[in-house]
């Protein structure tokens, strides 16, 4: 895959597999992706429900819940592999250099205690400033993420803010210690539409100005469209697209990124009725040989049905489809 | 927070009264009071002229507001078992009742509690799964039995520890303790073990479960998910997190041990109150039942109010929330 | 709207729907915990023991022609002085302890059952009514439930039973005595249920298929009790798991502290309360094995219990 830079890349995933052993058999919820992020850059992973993007982003900082765990691959951060330290390690780790945002923000913060204590709690976890410095510091990031009057809500407690507001703390959280990395999964789907724009708005304010690369995880296109870099599209586990935000929406090349373009209402342009894909995505101990997306894919022909496709290269793009081989154009080839 | 202590002030009393309507209807409906008091040769004439003089006679509602009145000053008439007065009897079991209860109660927190964290944390650990059966094994033995199964081994077997009675007591004013004595504090031991366990093995079970709800949450992910260490993050957020709800069900337990103190007292012979009700279910001594059921009552519903206050001191949600505060279990 | 007839089954769709049940998660967990399976043989033995108990029992404790004081208080078989004609011993009046405690699980099983069964039944129609209705009589019933919550099941039902016993003339008290402590049990039990119902009818109640009914001109009681009860019948089995444990132990208490079942027709309460006399002149029997088949039950219903809450809560698997 191509990065357009010549130092190393901040995050690589290479052939990363999370299984979960189940008595239906083993379920492999990752399924040999491979992803890098560039310092700076933000990737948005976007697909389905179940798609595999949340796993993804928690295999990265070791948060998998048992039994899941990560079966194979490596995953490298700022050229060292993260995935088999051990707990202390990787503790450092989470937070100082790699930050999370999560879904729900009235659920990620701890009722019982004031927004303040959460942030310098953090604050001091990672950093060697005083108590009071931290505090200070505290309040600066509020008033960063848009907080009014941060020096006095910075006491208020989670249910005295409102789920946008709520949600900026959490990017603050995120950001308290700088990391190089921040992983957002879902980040507005708890959010009122209105309040979407303005956090996507903080969030890309932040890192913008702070370099930190954002590994942005969404089944909303909308909000791909207005942030990434570059986009990466998954289906049942595995990357099934890779490439600039602008080829990806553009021009598609994978059947499945077709019909995820295809199926976004515009507000230009007429269309009778909204396209969709028939079907729907396989359940994980259901997977289809070869290539996952064949049962529904529009051109599938016979090797889709034996063989599972590897990241081609296209121009800018990389996608996983046999339609894309050098060489291989009809069904007729074995 | 004036409004809200106002508001579990006035349904204090409302449930006061209505445990005062039963304990009331005890007295006028069960049996007849008459009958229970004079001897089977009093003539008619004389029992309607008692009738009258008692106020059996008068409106439902006067009787009851009398009586009402009169429970608040501890009159509750005269037993009919022992013919002394009620209150009597009652100060002079009170003090056995609440050391014992007390004491029970502290055991079963001083113990519970740590040992509940301890098997929420370390959930695989050989001793969690241990505590954990011992746990089942103390849910499923009533108290009685492990009352006389202690006074097997320890009175019986060994002989180290009295299985009757309270020891000697040294009195206070109106109040015998026997914290002071050493044979007091030795005859409290069983008794307080006894009682104490069932409310224990609860207590383990319960803030192990809430501990584990806890640690599920998102916000825990989220600590993780920022890199806190192990200890902020158990014994700081979660532990909170747990005790909170912990606190309302615990606090009623508590209660209820004042009432489990009936089966302990029966078993250790000790002369509490509980051992006063139970002679009085046997005789139908409908003044001491009555009197027992509203002090209860009165135990219970300052322990509710005392959690509930508790319960608004700890969790911040509630000082500013005036719809429902949220109980544990709804 | 007429009822639609099933066709009926074809034998092999049962046996497949056996397989299914036996493959299903809960039976698969049930399988898999030797525990659990071991608390269902002991549960199903004392059971057996208990329903079988005249055919299985060797002698019959309560035929006092056959029962004499000679035997008194001899110690179980193995011990110096027992024998195996009476392999447990037996207590002070010459009645052979095997015998009694089979009899005596039989009315604590009878009992317990009975009570819980009158709780879930009170509990679930109180619960129905009050989410149905709503209002008033909702929240009479509520308030009622709450006052009673917070008194421990035991002072309830020694409550009640005094109450009782206050009322049965006295000829009639002890052939009522064990209809007189199912009524107290039960009602120190049925709140629960009562709220669990309550809870799930309201939910119901909102739903569109129920207006729908009434628009047809279907009474949407009927159509309710159809959608409602299955809905709540896992949760209110589990409860009355839970509380069967619980209503054993209630009976044996009160039957230990002497206002439970008459002395005519022992439970396993009455027998370890007689056997407590004689704990400090060693005759430790008496009290004891009575005591042990009590726990071995009710710790027995407690696994499994706990093994039905696990297997039926979603957020487990």
């Amino acid at each position: 895959m191509t990065v357009p830079s010549n130092r190393p890349p901040l995050l690589q995933l290479e052939h990363l597999r999370v299984e979960f052993p189940s008595r239906h058999g083993t379920l492999t919820a990752v399924d040999d992706v491979s992803l890098e992020i560039a310092e700076g850059e933000v990737l948005g992973v976007v697909g389905e429900s179940g798609a595999g993007k949340s796993i993804t982003g928690a295999a990265i900082i070791g948060l998998i819940e048992p039994p899941g765990r990560i079966a194979g691959g490596r995953v490298l951060f700022e050229g060292e592999r993260i995935d088999d330290l051990p707990y202390e390690k990787l503790r450092r780790i989470r937070g100082k250099r790699i930050g999370t945002i999560f879904q729900d923000p009235l659920t990620s913060l701890n009722p019982l205690y004031s927004i303040g204590r959460q942030l310098i709690e953090t604050i001091l976890t990672h950093t060697s400033l005083s108590p009071r410095e931290a505090r200070q510091r505290a309040i600066d990031l509020l008033s960063e993420v848009g907080i009014p009057s941060p020096a006095q809500r910075i006491d208020h407690y989670p249910h005295q803010f409102s789920g946008g507001m709520r949600q900026r703390v959490v990017i603050a959280l995120a950001l308290c210690a700088n990391p190089r990395l921040v992983i957002a999964d879902e980040p507005t789907t708890a959010l009122d539409v209105s309040i979407q724009a303005q956090i996507i708005a903080v969030l890309k304010k932040l890192c913008r100005e702070h370099g930190t690369a954002v590994m942005l995880i969404t089944h909303d296109m909308g909000v791909i469209a207005e942030t990434a870099d570059r986009v990466a599209v998954m289906y049942a586990g595995r990357v099934v697209e890779v490439g600039p935000l602008r080829e990806v929406v553009k021009h598609p090349r994978h059947p499945y990124t077709v019909g995820l373009m295809g199926s976004i209402p515009t507000l230009r342009g007429s269309r009778a009725r909204l396209a969709q894909i028939d079907g729907s995505m396989p359940r994980l101990n259901r997977i289809p040989p070869g290539c996952a997306f064949h049962p529904r894919c529009p051109r599938a022909f016979e090797r889709c049905e034996h063989e599972r496709p590897e990241l081609i290269n296209d121009g800018p793009s990389w996608t996983s489809c046999w339609l894309y081989a050098p060489l291989a154009r009809t069904g007729s080839d074995g | 927070m004036i409004a809200f202590v106002l508001r579990r002030l006035l349904q204090s009393i409302s449930v006061m009264l209505v445990v005062g309507l039963i304990a009331f209807s005890l007295f006028r409906f069960v049996g007849d009071p008459i009958n229970n008091m004079v001897g089977q040769d009093t003539g008619d004439k004389d029992r309607a002229e008692l009738r009258q003089e008692l106020g059996l006679n008068d409106a439902f509602v006067v009787q009851f507001a009398r009586f009402v009145g009169n429970a608040t000053k501890g009159e509750f008439g005269v037993s009919f078992r022992q013919g002394r007065k009620v209150s009597t009897l009652i100060a002079e079991r009170l003090p056995a009742t609440l050391e014992l209860s007390l004491t029970a109660a502290t055991l079963a927190l001083l113990v519970g509690v740590p040992l509940g964290v301890y098997t929420g944390l370390r959930r695989e650990s050989p001793l969690s799964k241990l505590i954990l059966a011992l746990s089942l094994v103390g849910v499923s033995l009533p108290t009685f039995l492990i009352g006389i199964l202690l006074i097997l081994l320890f009175s019986v077997v060994l002989g180290w520890l009295p299985a009757f009675g309270r020891g000697d007591v040294v009195q206070l004013g109106w109040w015998s303790t026997g914290f002071l004595t050493r044979s007091g504090l030795r005859a409290l031991v069983l008794p307080a073990v006894t009682l104490g366990l069932f409310q224990m093995t609860l207590i383990i079970r319960l803030v192990r479960a809430e501990m584990l709800e806890v640690l599920r949450t998102d916000y825990i992910k989220f600590a993780r998910a920022r890199g806190l260490a192990n200890r902020a993050i158990n014994f700081g957020h979660a532990l909170k997190n747990t005790l909170v709800p912990v606190i309302t069900i615990t606090g009623l337990q508590l209660g209820s041990i004042i009432a489990f103190a009936i089966i302990t007292e029966q078993v250790f012979q000790w002369p509490g109150m509980g051992l006063l009700f139970i002679q009085a279910v046997a005789f139908v001594d409908i003044p001491v039942m009555a009197a027992y059921l509203m002090l209860v009552a009165f135990v219970f519903v300052v322990i509710n109010l005392i959690v509930d206050l508790l319960y608004y001191a700890v969790d911040p949600r509630l000082r500013i929330d005036r719809a429902l505060a949220g109980g544990h279990g709804g | 709207m007429a009822e639609e007839r099933l066709a009926p089954l074809p034998a092999g769709a049962f046996r497949a729907a056996l397989f299914r049940a036996w493959d299903s998660d809960i039976c698969y967990s049930f399988r898999r915990s030797p525990v659990t399976v071991a608390a269902a043989a002991a549960t199903l033995l004392i059971f057996a023991g208990a329903g079988f108990a005249p055919w299985v029992a060797p002698h019959d404790p309560f035929d006092l022609a056959t029962v004499s004081l000679l035997d008194a208080r001899n110690p179980p078989a193995w011990l110096p002085g027992g024998s195996w004609e009476f392999p447990l011993g037996t207590d002070n009046l010459g009645r052979d302890i095997l015998s009694t405690i089979l009899y005596g699980s039989r009315v604590s099983l009878v009992v317990g059952f009975a009570s819980i069964i009158f709780a879930m039944v009170l509990g679930v129609s109180l619960g129905l009514v009050s989410g149905y209705l709503g209002g008033f009589v909702d929240a009479l019933i509520m308030r009622v439930a709450e006052v009673q919550l917070s008194f421990p099941a035991i002072l309830v039902a020694l409550l009640v039973d005094g109450i009782m016993r206050g009322i049965v003339p006295r000829e009639y008290q002890d052939q009522l005595a064990e209809d007189v402590l199912i009524l107290s049990i039960g009602l120190s039990f049925w709140v629960q249920y009562a709220r669990t119902v309550r809870g799930s009818t309201m939910v119901e109640k909102s739903k569109e298929y129920v207006q729908a009914a009434r628009v047809i001109g279907r009474h949407p009681a009927a159509i309710m009790l159809r959608h409602v009860l299955p809905n709540v019948m896992g949760p209110v089995l589990v409860i009355a798991t839970i509380n069967l444990a619980l209503a054993i132990i209630t009976e044996a208490t009160l039957s230990f502290l002497g206002v439970g079942v008459p002395p005519t027709e022992p439970s396993l309460g009455t027998l370890i309360r007689i056997g407590n006399d004689f704990l400090f002149s060693g005759e430790w029997w008496i009290t004891i094995f009575p005591g042990l088949v009590l726990v071995v039950l009710v710790l027995a219903v407690n696994m499994l219990g706990d093994w039905l809450r696990d297997a039926l809560n979603p957020k487990l698997r």
